[in-house]
């Protein structure tokens, strides 16, 4: 008989309140980080200080936490809910896309070709806006688009797929089909997004200039916060009897049908508050990075969302948060320092996560607690 | 010029032939490119074997050069083209280069002087040269004589058709007519250009409509050439992800498990065909064209080997969670594809297709099967035979069903299901390694060649259903056939797109694919 | 791999840092070596491409510092992998101008990678070279663009598909993989088409997506297309799908002679993946080929050789390869050296004004020269046929060094375009 690991069932420990006194007390030291800290440390201590973070640190963590938003969605679904996402990059995406055409329509007439189109619209000789871009030079309505695309998406999709019951590796396999078929999609230039260059070169937002420190800074505090505001909708939301509606589908699915509540209902609304979490998380990420590019919709982007939730701890919340920056930390250290090991470590963490460590990190450290 | 070439061969009947000197084999071997075609013109009326000998072996890449002397190399040896004595060849000796325009004309002049050659062959060879090349009224001397001389009905029809191609701008009215006529039976891209110019140009009306009647019997035959060559590329498309997921739709059948990794099995194949292919040209140069049959079963080998190792000491651990497998087997292909990056390099490495594996077959004037794809094509029948026989007949294929149907049960008739699991998955591996053996031959080897192929596959393992091998058959087939189908529509990426969404639509109504595991298994 | 000497920097930059509390000055600007920052792309896609250069990059600083360095200081390689994630370039970039504080970034290769670290090298006023042919449409003073221009590569190769000599071409085929490259270069190649009185009824432009490997039909329409007239065929394939193309073209035998392919990306590195022996008569421009004949070549294939051998480089330690991106990126770096050394200091602006009209002896047999003003270098133009050895016969060349023109006047955006570099930097 081939050996089995037990797999010890998360544990739903009952709240008062949302979260613990310490826990709030973490929250409160990580919104005076966000907030107050790093901006003080970025814009006001002298750059050769030791204490200084460098603009390229902010850029980082703030890339980071977008990503650990993402992990968030993540978990939502699967750790939570018990859906693997494999698909997910393209809300991320989408939501990316919506900013990026803001955006691009910013720029003006900055670009290479001094003309009010993109630069990309002109070497395609196209002389007005196609009918996706109607409302990109409206703020309010672009960001709107950022919830509706990824949120429509989703909604369809999922709609479909959990009618019909769709499961498990079969579900997984049809969403990385949907990333792809996206990827593929988007890297038309004739799809008028860009093509394999995306959108890149932003001057403005809201017609204030982009590469500012204080801009970058701002953008920094609002991913913060909205990171953290994000986790604590988490919290409420799986801690109500929705969550425990959730935890029960992902459980056991078939008995929560027999108990009368329909899982589809369930599903499809996580599923697409994930997905537009994700295309929030898209949104900020853009203006900070200075890129789209269709390359974020692929399948192999999509899979690591995942692997930061298993690293972190599946249904925890804060596990997959932390498993984000983990993660990412590492590949920015390992790129620098032994590009070529990067794969090898990334390739050994998901089979070293999925074998002996099912819990993650969180799991870990709350088993050495447990033993102390 | 090649008018002139032509012009002035047609006398090579009448005039004597004239024995090759030293200097005119500098001439044609050495200097421009244009006055190297003027002295091949001129040397071609009375071109006698020796120079002959010449022309061929410039065309074929064999004449070397010095400052004093030129050398037609044969079998590593050096041969001076006048006497046809052996020479030695300096160190400095330099490599005669043509270049595309030395090089049609070098084609022409062989083939206006094989016309008249005694072999039937050969003849034939020069007619369909001529053919292809182009048509012009200058060469009709030349193939009207041919014409007469020739007794071989056959070749005699072929030079007829160049014949009444070159006579369908002629000045009398009667020869049009009958050269539209004659045309109407060939079908020929070349053809339809040619009467397409003569439409525009035509006044008399009979010969229009004789032009016309043959213009559309060969539309037609094209239409079905182009109709057919949609069907080939499809079944071709079709064979090459039957191979690709036929190895996916075992493991996924009996274990549950999507093997991310697949991808890069079907890599460690190809490499592995890479490696005999090396391994051939160092130490058996003479027989690298059948290199390819010693890989056939190395790449089988290396990858089922892999995917056992993988099965015991990974997979195995992880049964029951099939979405950790996923993960996992995420995890493994990107160490492995690391790995092969660290021995081989990021580089793609060349596969040389064997011989007998270049070129293709004519058809039809528009429809050419390449050797490789056919040759694809029948391994893929060959390994699905194989693979159901194995499945269906031998004992191991009879524990593999029962193990896939009922675990439990086969556990308790003292089937040993671990090592069932081991075989299978060994067994689906190696499959995929032959998939990259196959693979090697149409397209790149390198590191990244399992990804191009990875959605591919479990498209088609997902709508074939896990019930029967034929659901992965029906498949492959379909879902080439149709994205061909869409590319000639809408181009390549849309028809991959529009591909994606059917299945994903077609997955809704139908989730457990088209063919579905019969009993009371629970849900997926 | 490249013994980076990164590890030993940030330790001791740590702990410098540690006991300058007091505001001191960075660690680097103290450091008594010149930092050079290579950007390449050493995994993914691009790795195929990209990692000679970064080698190629290495061994001309071997070079320099065997000569004493510059300014009296030795040269010092800091080497990232981007990893062919354009995003990740754009970080990369801010790391090694920001902390590493290197003086000049060799890098990049798609047009991709080049466009999302513009804006950094622009706000941070630091410098890259550019290696790559590319598509023209740009000129920033931060960049040094030593790739060719349109220009100088793709309308040079079709004037010569055009003539007697190339085989009189009537009718074209213009097939790129789907991205700004092959966009804007056949944009400009159908506006000179026009230019020369071919009708777009005789010019067919079809793209592929990257990694695409399924040509079948694409050469199938090659076939049908060709019946109409003389064909050529103009492509702009990037990376791997060339070896799949090639092999469909040679299998469905369109030869050569009758169906020539001109491409632009394909050089010596590319064709050693590929079985040459159908593609004998194909043909590649450049601005350099391993195959030229000239003094300065044989010395640089010599020193490339042993230098791979001495590195054990994969692929190259056992069958050396040059091609044109190594040529430039090794102009590109000694054109700088002698810039810094003219202007005395490694300060961006000042090494700016001493580029323009430096001079080197190129491998390509030619003195390539800096332009004064249009940050690209004058090239000559080759038009090599493949060889069934993999390597190029050049068939045809320019008579001597040809300007870039990098706002291509086939354009009719570009009317009243400035031949240099905007110095208002776009805030």
């Amino acid at each position: 008989m081939s050996a089995v690991l037990p797999t010890a069932p998360a544990t739903i420990v009952p709240r008062v309140g949302l979260l613990s006194v310490k826990s709030w007390g973490a929250v409160f030291a990580a919104i005076i980080f966000v907030a107050v800290l790093m901006p003080v440390l970025n814009l006001l201590v002298p750059a050769g200080s030791a204490l200084h973070a460098s603009d390229y640190a902010v850029q980082l963590v703030a890339k980071i936490m977008c990503y650990a938003i993402c992990a968030l969605a993540m978990d939502l679904i699967w750790g939570y809910t018990g859906i693997l996402s494999l698909g997910h990059g393209v809300f991320f995406a989408l939501g990316g896309y919506a900013m990026g055409m803001y955006l691009m329509r910013q720029i003006g007439s900055d670009g290479q070709y001094r003309l009010p189109m993109p630069d990309f619209m002109v070497f395609l000789n196209w002389k007005e806006f196609p009918w996706t871009w109607g409302v990109s030079d409206s703020f309010i309505a672009q960001m709107l688009l950022v919830v509706l695309v990824p949120g429509l998406l989703a909604f369809v999709f999922g709609y479909f797929a959990f009618r019909s019951r769709i499961k498990g590796v079969y579900f997984s396999i049809i969403t990385q089909a949907m990333t792809y078929a996206a990827m593929l999609l988007f890297f038309r230039n004739e799809t008028g997004f860009g093509g394999n260059n995306g959108f890149t070169d932003f001057k403005r937002i809201l017609d204030v200039p982009i590469a500012t420190p204080s801009m970058r800074m701002l953008l920094f505090v609002i991913t913060g916060l909205t990171l953290i505001g994000f986790f604590l909708f988490a919290r409420w939301l799986v801690s109500s009897k929705f969550g425990r509606v959730l935890q029960a589908i992902r459980d056991a699915e078939t008995r929560v049908m027999f108990t009368g509540y329909d899982p589809l209902r369930y599903k499809l609304a996580i599923w697409v508050i994930s997905a537009v979490m994700c295309g929030i998380a898209g949104a900020l990420y853009v203006p900070q990075v200075g890129i789209i590019n269709p390359g974020e919709m692929s399948p192999a982007a999509s899979i690591e969302i995942a692997i930061w939730a298993a690293v972190g701890g599946r249904g925890t919340l804060i596990g997959p948060i932390i498993g984000a920056f983990f993660v990412n930390g590492a590949k920015s250290w390992f790129t620098q320092a032994f590009p070529e090991f990067w794969l090898y470590f990334l390739g050994a963490l998901f089979i070293a996560v999925t074998i002996f460590l099912p819990q993650g990190i969180i799991g870990l450290v709350r088993r050495k607690k447990d033993a102390t | 010029m090649r008018w002139l070439v032509l012009l002035l061969s047609a006398l090579v009947l009448a005039a004597p032939a004239r024995a090759l000197t030293p200097a005119e084999a500098r001439s044609l071997a050495t200097g421009e490119v244009e006055s190297r075609i003027t002295a091949l013109n001129a040397v071609l009326p009375s071109a006698d074997e020796k120079t002959v000998a010449l022309i061929q072996a410039m065309s074929d890449d064999a004449v070397k050069f010095t400052d004093t002397a030129v050398f037609v190399m044969k079998d590593g040896k050096g041969y001076d083209p006048v006497t046809g004595a052996e020479a030695p060849v300096p160190e400095a000796a330099e490599d005669v280069v043509n270049n595309n325009e030395m090089r049609s004309e070098l084609d022409a002049a062989l083939a206006s002087i094989k016309l008249f050659a005694t072999d039937d062959a050969v003849r034939t060879e020069a007619v369909k040269t001529l053919a292809g090349g182009e048509i012009s009224e200058a060469k009709l001397p030349l193939i009207e004589k041919a014409y007469a001389k020739e007794s071989v009905p056959s070749i005699k029809d072929a030079i007829g058709r160049v014949r009444s191609a070159m006579l369908l701008g002629s000045a009398d009215k009667a020869k049009r007519l009958a050269a539209a006529q004659a045309l109407a039976a060939t079908g020929t891209p070349a053809t339809k250009t040619l009467l397409l110019d003569r439409l525009k140009v035509e006044t008399e009306p009979d010969v229009k409509s004789a032009v016309e009647a043959a213009l559309r019997s060969i539309e037609g035959r094209l239409a079905w050439g182009e109709r057919l060559g949609v069907i080939f590329t499809g079944i071709s498309l079709g064979s090459i992800l039957l191979l690709v997921a036929l190895g996916l739709a075992i493991t996924y059948g009996l274990m549950g498990v999507i093997n991310m990794a697949h991808g890069e099995l079907m890599m460690i194949g190809a490499y592995a065909t890479y490696v005999i292919q090396n391994v051939f040209k160092t130490y058996f140069p003479g027989a690298f064209d059948y290199y390819v049959l010693l890989a056939i079963p190395a790449s089988f080998l290396a990858a089922a080997l892999v995917g056992a190792v993988l099965e015991r000491v990974v997979i195995r651990w992880l049964y029951g969670r099939p979405l950790e497998t996923l993960l996992a087997t995420w995890g493994i292909s990107l160490v492995l594809q690391q790995g092969v990056r660290s021995i081989f390099g990021a580089q793609n490495v060349p596969v040389e297709n064997p011989a007998w594996l270049s070129g293709g077959v004519d058809v039809m004037s528009n429809l050419t099967l390449p050797f490789n794809r056919l040759a694809i094509i029948a391994f893929a029948v060959l390994v699905l035979a194989g693979v159901s026989a194995l499945i269906a007949r031998t004992r191991l294929g009879l524990f593999v069903r029962g193990v896939t149907q009922n675990r439990k049960m086969a556990a308790c008739m003292g089937v040993n299901t671990a090592r069932i699991d081991t075989y299978a998955f060994a067994l689906g591996s190696g499959i995929a390694g032959l998939a990259g053996c196959a693979l090697s031959q149409v397209g790149n080897v390198g590191p990244d060649l399992g990804q191009g192929y990875i959605v591919d596959s479990f498209m088609v393992v997902v709508l074939g259903g896990v019930g029967q091998l034929a659901g992965t058959v029906y498949a492959a087939v379909g879902l080439g056939v149709l994205n061909k189908l869409l590319e000639g529509w809408q181009g390549a990426v849309l028809a991959k797109i529009m591909v994606l969404v059917f299945i994903v639509i077609f997955i809704q109504k139908r989730p457990q694919g088209i063919f579905a595991m019969k009993g009371r298994s629970a849900e997926a | 791999m490249n013994p980076s000497r990164r590890q030993a920097g940030k330790s001791l930059t740590a702990v410098a840092l540690g006991l300058a509390a007091l505001g001191y000055s960075s660690f680097a600007a103290a450091a008594d070596t010149i930092k050079v920052g290579v950007l390449h792309s050493l995994s993914g896609t691009m790795a195929i491409s990209e990692t000679v250069l970064k080698d190629t990059v290495l061994m001309a600083i071997d070079e320099i510092n065997a000569k004493g360095g510059l300014l009296g200081k030795k040269l010092e390689p800091v080497v990232v992998d981007p990893a062919s994630n354009w995003p990740l370039f754009a970080e990369k970039a801010k790391q090694l101008i920001g902390q590493d504080k290197v003086v000049v970034t060799f890098g990049c290769w798609t047009s991709v990678s080049r466009k999302s670290v513009l804006p950094v090298y622009e706000e941070l006023n630091s410098l890259l070279f550019y290696p790559v042919q590319y598509e023209g449409e740009e000129l920033s003073k931060n960049v040094f663009y030593t790739g060719a221009a349109p220009n100088q590569q793709a309308i040079p190769a079709v004037e010569y598909l055009m003539s007697k000599a190339g085989g009189g071409a009537k009718r074209w085929v213009l097939l790129g993989t789907d991205y700004v490259y092959p966009r804007t270069t056949n944009k400009i190649l159908r506006a000179f088409l026009h230019s020369k009185g071919v009708k777009d009824e005789d010019i067919v432009e079809t793209y592929t997506p990257f990694g695409h490997s399924d040509y079948q039909t694409i050469v199938a329409d090659i076939k049908k297309f060709a019946a109409g007239g003389k064909t050529a065929v103009v492509s702009t394939i990037n990376g791997d799908s060339n070896v799949p193309f090639y092999k469909e073209l040679g299998n469905a035998g369109l030869k050569a002679k009758d169906v020539p392919v001109v491409a632009f990306s394909v050089g010596e590195e590319e064709l050693r993946g590929v079985d040459t022996k159908p593609l004998v008569g194909h043909l590649a421009a450049w601005n350099y080929f391993q195959s030229i004949k000239a003094p300065a070549n044989t010395e640089f294939i010599k020193k490339w050789s042993a230098y791979a051998k001495a590195k054990g480089i994969a692929g190259h330690k056992d069958k050396p390869l040059t091609n044109d991106p190594m040529e430039a990126t090794y102009i590109g770096i000694n054109m700088w050296a002698q810039a810094v050394k003219k202007a005395g200091s490694t300060d961006t602006d000042k090494v700016i004004a001493a580029m323009g009209g430096q001079t080197f002896p190129a491998p390509s047999g030619i003195t390539s020269m800096m332009d004064p003003k249009n940050h690209h270098l004058h090239k000559s133009v080759f038009i090599g046929e493949i060889k069934a050895d993999g390597q190029f016969n050049v068939v045809w060349k320019t008579p001597g060094p040809v300007k870039a023109q990098p706002w291509s006047p086939y354009i009719p955006e570009n009317k009243g375009k400035k031949d240099e570099p905007d110095l208002m930097a776009k805030k």
